[in-house]
């Protein structure tokens, strides 16, 4: 346990085992809020492993793609919560 | 090896524990805002732990990976605020064991809920 | 663990939801779960092409499938009408 890599790659599979929980709840709803809040989860646990490639592939650009759907996937649960809301 | 590339790493750790349990939330909670709980506070947290640590392994991508976390540290919650909110005034059902809703007085006094 | 190795069966898993979402969003009655469906799909695709060492594009799904074709989706939905039957 004192291998940096190995850390991570701990790391890794625990947010993969969230992604997995994430879909599990995904599947079972019930209804569209449950899943809105599944769909939440699962980008929160996406940046970081998109960060992590980025770690292994040693290429920054990665980053962007982490950064725009930073800033675009609030965008889809905020629709979704207006349009529940009052209709968009 | 360096020292900053142990201490990112076992940040990242700590951070990826918050995103599993976080997740384990979302399965095991008994209705939908008991899940919104776990399921935003604990994982953004695990969200912020885990792209800092990275930033501490990699201090060159420090910048971005901040940048990311002040996006998903100021959008996050309104998006979860605003999704709760929707949530009870469309009628998603509490669970069995709530002791105390206080929205419910207010819809009821705007005469959406009887 | 051998690194490639583990990354394959990471591709593998992303793949399997990639269906899942996918099928989710053809076979649901509720509307708005198919949209949240065909988010989470839009999601996993872009996590492939970050796998598959193509960011351009990654970023491009990501923008498009997670921000644009939701909102898109809902206002579709929203001059249409959900389905009868609402399991929440």
């Amino acid at each position: 346990m004192n291998n940096p890599v190995l850390i991570l790659e701990l790391a890794l599979v625990l947010a993969g085992a969230a992604a997995l929980l994430a879909v599990w709840r995904l599947l079972k709803g019930p209804g569209p809020f449950n899943r809105a809040v599944a769909m939440d989860v699962l980008g929160l646990v996406t940046m970081p492993m998109m960060a992590a490639l980025a770690l292994y592939s040693g290429r920054g650009i990665y980053l962007d793609v982490a950064l725009v759907y930073a800033v675009l996937s609030f965008l889809g649960v905020t629709a979704l919560a207006r349009y529940a809301d009052r209709g968009l | 090896m360096g020292n900053h590339e142990m201490i990112g790493a076992v940040v990242t750790l700590v951070g990826s524990v918050f995103l599993f349990l976080g997740a384990l939330g979302i399965v095991r909670m008994p209705d939908l805002y008991n899940r919104m709980q776990a399921g935003t506070k604990a994982t953004t947290l695990g969200n912020l732990m885990a792209l800092l640590g990275i930033g501490i392994i990699h201090p060159a991508w420090l910048i971005k990976l901040v940048l990311i976390a002040l996006f998903v540290l100021i959008t996050n919650p309104l998006s979860s605020h605003a999704l709760a909110r929707s949530a009870r005034r469309s009628g998603v059902p509490l669970a069995d064991v709530t002791v105390r809703d206080e929205y419910e007085e207010v819809l009821v006094e705007k005469g959406i809920e009887p | 663990m051998n690194v490639l190795s583990f990354l394959n069966l990471v591709d593998l898993l992303v793949c399997a939801v990639v269906l899942i979402a996918a099928g989710g969003a053809a076979l649901h009655r509720n509307l708005l779960s198919a949209v949240v469906f065909a988010g989470v799909a839009s999601l996993a695709v872009s996590f492939l092409f970050l796998r598959l060492a193509a960011p351009d594009v990654a970023m491009t799904e990501a923008a498009i499938g997670a921000g644009l074709s939701t909102v898109i989706f809902l206002i579709a939905v929203r001059r249409t009408q959900e389905t009868e039957e609402e399991d929440r």
